[in-house]
């Protein structure tokens, strides 16, 4: 049982994407996609949250990333009509959209809990060697 | 005067009629300073509402506010859903199982949807938002409700009052929402947000007084 990742764009393809880039390195994780409205236009879905988040916490909880400011206003609504045991088992995390997912993603594949996704995802922005982030005068 | 649950009903028909007038202004102004579809969004909210309307029929007062807020949330996919569902919810529990609202229970109502916008979106007074049209109506309704007013004069105070402070939004700089990216160019414009929320309450206080 692994943590699961939500991923929560204004776009299907975006999401989607993004779920395929993070899902190379952790073929054993879930990550559901949340992207654009149930007809495929631009926003985000209430309904599509919440299935995704069913989708991604097997018990083990998940994260949830998001791209801008109105996903994390669905998401936290989303979060307030679920059960509240599994309510406490779904983070939001404000990390980099895609760095927060493969990172996260990976923690989760090498067995992390939801702490150590968590903080995975958090220190995506800051972290060194290949792929990672230096600050602009750095 | 006092307001039972059908004539909570007509007032979120008013509503959605209203909303529906101004669906292309709304989306212009939202063009103007955001993503161009708060009309269209709010519109698609409340057309489902009023078909939930004519296929349910709510017990009370709060069950038609509930109900307007748990399809707002799923139904508008833009920010205004979360933060127009939330306050709808916010109003919805503070009316509790009441079969009639005095002018007290609208006030009450009132500010427990505001405080549920500021708990969920984090605007302040000033960001330029739908709160820089709720808080003055508050403060209005409050006043009224404390004067004796009934749901008539409590609404028409707070729609006066959202009113002006949506207008009192043009000079303001965003500070949330997707309008604070566009920094002081933000500035001259009216809010989406707040603009709709005075068109609301002037239907929820047209309806009451009518």
């Amino acid at each position: 049982m692994t943590v699961g990742i939500v991923l929560v764009s204004h776009s299907r393809e975006l999401a989607q994407g993004l779920a395929d880039v993070a899902a190379q390195m952790a073929p054993s994780v879930t990550i559901a996609p949340a992207g654009g409205l149930e007809d495929g236009s631009i926003g985000t879905s209430f309904e599509l949250i919440t299935d995704a988040i069913g989708r991604a916490d097997s018990g083990a909880g998940a994260i949830l990333l998001y791209d801008l400011g109105s996903g994390y206003l669905t998401a936290e609504t989303a979060l307030e009509f679920l059960d509240p045991d599994q309510a406490e088992r779904v983070v939001i995390v404000d990390a980099p959209f895609v760095l927060g997912a493969v990172s996260g993603a990976i923690a989760a594949q090498t067995g992390g809990d939801l702490r150590a996704v968590i903080a995975a995802a958090l220190e995506a922005r800051t972290a060194n060697g290949p792929g990672g982030v230096r600050s602009a005068d750095g | 005067m006092s307001c039972d649950t059908a004539g909570t009903v007509a007032a979120i028909r008013a509503v959605a009629a209203t909303v529906a007038a101004h669906k292309v202004e709304l989306t212009h102004l939202d063009r103007e300073i955001g993503d161009g579809d708060h009309g269209e969004n709010l519109s698609r909210g409340f057309t489902a509402v009023l078909t939930k309307l004519d296929a349910g029929d709510p017990k009370n007062p709060g069950a038609v506010l509930k109900l307007v807020a748990t399809t707002l949330i799923s139904t508008v996919g833009g920010a205004a859903g979360p933060l127009f569902g939330t306050a709808f919810l916010r109003a919805a529990t503070s009316v509790g199982d009441a079969d009639t609202l005095d002018g007290a229970a609208v006030a009450a109502a009132l500010t427990a949807a505001r405080d549920g916008v500021v708990a969920r979106g984090k605007a302040e007074s000033g960001d330029k938002t739908m709160v820089d049209a709720l808080t003055p109506a508050v403060t209005a309704a409050k006043t009224a409700a404390d004067g004796g007013g009934g749901v008539g004069e409590v609404l028409a105070a707070a729609a006066e009052a959202a009113a002006a402070g949506a207008q009192a939004t043009i000079p303001l700089q965003a500070r949330k929402g997707r309008a604070s990216y566009l920094g002081e160019r933000s500035i001259g414009h009216l809010d989406p947000g707040a603009t709709s929320t005075g068109y609301l309450l002037q239907a929820l206080a047209v309806t009451a007084t009518g």
